[in-house]
Parts: structure tokens; C-alpha cells; sequence
């Protein structure tokens, strides 16, 4: 039984690293740096986005993912029961975008979440509506289909827990995650 | 109408990555337990009596499990059993008057049998009449003692409040815990008590949706393995598993017909579109019933298997709707007067709808007269989910969230009483209370 467990802990901790990307990478390292934008309205704070940029920038770099764009972050944000992608984060994803059109080898796994309010199986909906708006602006943007996969992990993988609106603000998002 | 726009049907039993999480699904030693608290009963709860049985030797105190059931149910309140002057095993023995004068208004007498009929024959007496209202006997499983006296709860409740007693049932549920993204997720079947926890499954990877079927020889469940969702149905007493659906995208909310042949699912296919269908489980025929942009999700069937209500944000937010499983052209939306209204369970009796419905900033647990449309929130938390009733009809378990940890909790459906079934370790959630057991 024992065994058996180490064999899936390993062949668990292979796929990952296969996936390029260790799981704490994908945390922002500063909770305050997005707490500026909980505030649920569309018209979210700028400063709060770089700050989240920044940290997500600093775990990006020499981490996995070899195709990933340099310095770019991985993860972006949305408001409250919305699957727009907010001003600040356009040019995040038009990086991505450009990465990926230059290279049509390299291929990228978006994954949606929620934050924990509500039903689980509507918030994988939700998930998979922000991962999906992701997908059309990289589409739109010359990414072809083939390169894209979209995996909605609804409120089932906070990246922080607490019943707090800047928990949940740091929760409601798309991860890039590069497969090559 | 077929799934046209899905990929291939993935029926591998047991595919590599399920090989893989098959190495963890057998019971392990640490699982999170439930500790039921009655946080509101009924004010005049029924007097009543356990008396111990008369032990045939085996040690096991039946009537203490009996008398934790009916005080658990918050409509009965048991007798301190140092207060009881006489300890008869056999309703001719039972000095009504006394009961009476103590302030019971009934008694519940028993003892153990052996030999050939081996178990424990009980008795229930009316302690103002002195009348026998009815006996039974109860077998006692091998390796479970508690079955039995659940059983004889279960004949207690029926008697007294004219209701079967769901003592017997039992429930799944998700457990997790671990920081995020270093999660453990297990799938937990146990006991209505909590008692008796088995592990089901567990995972590094989220479990979801965990959903019987109606002879609770199955669950349903979504696992994300490989970094997708697929559904898996699994057996409960063999522990084997079939990935039903691994198809491109979403594959959630799994949901059994009432016969046991079709699964109600959502799937999305790579465009992101959830939408209702129906797998026949036997011919692994799909059929789509719902064909819409918006989300449509979290199917339940009608208790005929005719209907299937679903939430959809076809309007704005999410609402319920129903459709017709046979025809499913016309879609009507049975929930109104909140912008958030999900998560549909239907009553075992069909009349009543129980959601998730958002009062102001709140998730609560409210149930909606299917008949009259009136709508009645039972549930006073923030982050009230996943309703699920017993079989009885008589409660719904669901979960809430107080402060950083998920828990379980029961309320009666005229809100008269509700308990706490607080985890002592991690995260429980998405409770599911299983079938009636067949007849012994």
C-alpha cells in the first residue's frame, strides 16, 4: 500500500515536472499584490495588477516551461462573475499570444478557477468560460487551435484559502501553463 | 442530436492514469471522521425511553447507539439511563404508569437472541396506554454491530413519527486537505452518523460530484486526472472502476436515472460549451438534451426519470429550469426571486426543489414548493452548497463554510432541526446521502 502511494506520489511529481511548471509557481508570492483589484467592479486598480505581474514574473523565470515567454506572468485575474479579460492584463496575454504564434511547436494548457462562492459544478462553467475568453484572444491573435488546451478547475484549486474577498480575488483566474 | 461535436467516446476501463490512481483507492488509516452536534431540535421534542437490552453475551451497548440516533435526530429527547427505576427487556414487563409518571411517553424494550434467528428482538411501548405499538427483530451483521441498531432507530422513527427513519443510510463526501496546490483529496463514504468512514478514492488531483445511484451499489464521481476531467463509476463493495466520459473539455455533474441505466452529465466539448446530456450507460449511446451557449450544468432527475432540471445562465445569472429527457425542446425556468439559483435536487416525494439561492452576499440552502412556487430558505450561513436529501425526504445534508474549513451539516425541511457534522481534520464538502438499503 505504502509503495503503491510512492509510486503515484513519483509518477505525480514526473508529470508535473513533465508539465513544466512546479505548484508553487503558480502562487503569487505577494498576497497584497493583488488585493487591489477585489473590489469586484470593472474598473479594477492597475497598480495592484503590476504588483501581481511582478511577483508572477519573478517565479516565471528559470522555472520550467522552456518555451514560456521570459518575464511575462502566467497567471491573470478576473472580477467577480466575469470572464473578460481586464485592461491591465491585455498585454499579458498578447505576450503569450506572441510567443506562441512565433512557435507553432510550443503548446500551452490554459486553466480556469473560481473562487469558492456558489455551486462547485456552475463554477466549473465559470472556469471554463475565463479559460475559453483567454483561448479566443490568443486565437485572434494568430495562435493556432492545436496549440491550445483548456482545462476548467472551477473553485477545486484555490491558489490561496481564507473566506475573504482578497482570497477570492487571487483565486479568480487563468493560469498559463507551458507543455513544452 | 447525437454528440456530434464531441471527440471519440473514451470507454478505456482503467486507462494508465487510472491504473495509476486505482493504486489509491482502497481504504487507508487516515480519513477525516464526523462528529455530529444538534445545533437546533424541535422545542417539544418526544419523550422516549431506551432501555438497555439484555445482552447475549457480545458486549455491544445497541441501545446507546439507539438512543444516539434519536436525540441525534432533534425530535426525540432520550431518558438519562440512571434515572430509569426498572430495567425490563419485554414490553409485559414494562409498568406503564411509572414510565409515564417519569415523564416518558414511550419505551423501547429489547434483547439479544441466539442461535439460528441470532439478533435482538425489540418492542415499543406506548407509555400512557401500556400498549405494545409493534415489535421487531433485527439481524446482527457480522463485523457491524451498529447496522442493526440503526435498524432498530429506524423502526422506533417509523412508529412514532410515521416516517421511515434514514439511520440506515449512508453518505459520501469529498475531503481534502493540505495547503493548496499540495491538496490530498479523498472520496468517503460512511454511516448517516459518521461512523464506519471508508475511503473511496484518493487523489493529488480534485474529486468532485460524487452521485449514487439508486441502489447505492455505485457512485458516480469526477476526477481530474491528467490534468482533465473525466467521470468515473465506480463499485462500491469491489472497488472497481469504469471512466464513463473523458471527452475534450468539461466533463461534470454526473447524475443516475432513477432506473439505474443512464447517466445525466454536462460535457463541453474543446469549444467550452457546457451543455446537458444523457450517456446510456448499457449502449454508451449519447444523447444531447440542452443546446445553448450559456452554461448549463448540475443536472438531477425527476423522481420518474421523466424530467431533468438543470441550472442555466441562459438569462443573466444562474436559474433552474426543467426540460423533457424524451422530447427536450421546450425548456421552462422554475426559479425566480434571486439573481443566483442553483445546484437542483428534487424531493424523493417530487414536490419540492432544493438550491443554492443568494440572499444579498449569502449562499444558502432554500427549498421551492414545486406546486406552489413558494420558496423557503432554511439555512442561515454565508457559503451554503451542494444540498442533497435524504432519502426520507425528511432533511438535507449540504455544506458550509465556517471560517477557513469546510464542513458538513443537516437541516430538517421545515427548518425545525439542523446539525453540525464537523470533520476533525481538513476540508469536508459535497455531501451526498445515499439510498433507503434494500430490505434485509
Amino acid at each position: 500500500m505504502l509503495k503503491n502511494a510512492l509510486m503515484v506520489v513519483a509518477a505525480t511529481a514526473l508529470l508535473l515536472a513533465g508539465c513544466g511548471g512546479k505548484p508553487d509557481q503558480r502562487v503569487p508570492k505577494s498576497a497584497d499584490a493583488v488585493v487591489g483589484n477585489d473590489s469586484g467592479a470593472a474598473g479594477s486598480s492597475g497598480a495592484g495588477a503590476a504588483g501581481a505581474a511582478g511577483a508572477e514574473a519573478g517565479d516565471a523565470a528559470g522555472q520550467g516551461g522552456a518555451s514560456a515567454p521570459a518575464n511575462v506572468p502566467r497567471v491573470i485575474y478576473f472580477d467577480f462573475d466575469s470572464s473578460e479579460i481586464r485592461p491591465e492584463f491585455v498585454s499579458v496575454v498578447a505576450a503569450h499570444a506572441k510567443a506562441l504564434a512565433r512557435n507553432a511547436s510550443v503548446r500551452v494548457r490554459l486553466e480556469g478557477h473560481t473562487d469558492e462562492r456558489g455551486s462547485p459544478e456552475y463554477n466549473i462553467g465559470l472556469g471554463e468560460r475565463r479559460a475559453q475568453a483567454v483561448k479566443r484572444a490568443l486565437l485572434l491573435q494568430g495562435v493556432a487551435d492545436s496549440q491550445v488546451t483548456t482545462v476548467s478547475y472551477g473553485e477545486e484549486r484555490p491558489a490561496v484559502t481564507g473566506a475573504t474577498e482578497a482570497s477570492w480575488a487571487k483565486n479568480r483566474r487563468v493560469e498559463f501553463v507551458y507543455l513544452n | 442530436m447525437m454528440g456530434h461535436v464531441l471527440d471519440k467516446p473514451v470507454l478505456a476501463v482503467l486507462a494508465t492514469l487510472g491504473l495509476m490512481l486505482a493504486a489509491l483507492a482502497t481504504t487507508s488509516v487516515v480519513r477525516a471522521e464526523l462528529q455530529i452536534d444538534i445545533t437546533k431540535g424541535v422545542s417539544d421534542p418526544i419523550p422516549i425511553a431506551v432501555v438497555p437490552f439484555a445482552a447475549g453475551g457480545g458486549g455491544f451497548d445497541y441501545a446507546a447507539v439507539v438512543q444516539h440516533d434519536l436525540d441525534g435526530s432533534g425530535r426525540f429527547r432520550t431518558m438519562d439511563r440512571k434515572a430509569q427505576r426498572t430495567q425490563p427487556t419485554r414490553a409485559a414487563e414494562v409498568v406503564a404508569a411509572d414510565w409515564h409518571a417519569d415523564g416518558q411517553d414511550y419505551v423501547l424494550v429489547g434483547r439479544l437472541t441466539t442461535g439460528a434467528s441470532a439478533g435482538i428482538d425489540c418492542e415499543l411501548v406506548n407509555a400512557l396506554s401500556g400498549q405494545s405499538l409493534g415489535s421487531r427483530h433485527v439481524a446482527i451483521e457480522a463485523g457491524n454491530p451498529r447496522a442493526a441498531a440503526h435498524r432498530i432507530s429506524d423502526f422506533v422513527y417509523g412508529m412514532i413519527i410515521g416516517t421511515r427513519g434514514a439511520f440506515s443510510t449512508r453518505v459520501a463526501y469529498v475531503a481534502v486537505d493540505g495547503a493548496p496546490p499540495a491538496q490530498r483529496f479523498q472520496l468517503i463514504v460512511a454511516d448517516a452518523d459518521g461512523e464506519n468512514s471508508q475511503v473511496v478514492l484518493e487523489s493529488h488531483q480534485p474529486i468532485m460530484s460524487p452521485a449514487w445511484s439508486a441502489d447505492g451499489r455505485w457512485l458516480a464521481y469526477v476526477s481530474f486526472e491528467n490534468h482533465a476531467s473525466a467521470i468515473i463509476v465506480q463499485e462500491l463493495r469491489s472497488g472497481e472502476r469504469r471512466q464513463v466520459s473523458a471527452r475534450a473539455g468539461v466533463n461534470g455533474a454526473p447524475a443516475w436515472s432513477p432506473d439505474g441505466k443512464r447517466l445525466a452529465l454536462t460535457l463541453s466539448g474543446s469549444g467550452g460549451n457546457l451543455d446537458i446530456y444523457v450517456l446510456d450507460l448499457g449502449t454508451q449511446e449519447l444523447t444531447r438534451i440542452t443546446e445553448d451557449p450559456a452554461i448549463d450544468t448540475e443536472a438531477a432527475w425527476s423522481t420518474d426519470g421523466t424530467q431533468l432540471y438543470f441550472t442555466s445562465d441562459r438569462s443573466g445569472g444562474p436559474q433552474i429550469y426543467r426540460t423533457d429527457v424524451a422530447s427536450h425542446q421546450r425548456v421552462q425556468r422554475i426559479t425566480f426571486g434571486s439573481a443566483y439559483n442553483a445546484r437542483p435536487r428534487i424531493s424523493p416525494d417530487g414536490r419540492l426543489l432544493a438550491l443554492v439561492s443568494r440572499e444579498g452576499s449569502d449562499y444558502r440552502i432554500a427549498v421551492q414548493d414545486l406546486a406552489s412556487g413558494s420558496v423557503r430558505v432554511l439555512t442561515r450561513g454565508s457559503l451554503d452548497e451542494s444540498p442533497s436529501f435524504a432519502p426520507n425526504g425528511m432533511s438535507l445534508i449540504y455544506a458550509w463554510h465556517g471560517g477557513e474549513r469546510g464542513s458538513l451539516a443537516t437541516v430538517a425541511i421545515d427548518g425545525l432541526v439542523s446539525q453540525q457534522l464537523k470533520s476533525d481534520r481538513g476540508d469536508v464538502r459535497e455531501p451526498v446521502w445515499g439510498p433507503f438499503p434494500r430490505s434485509p
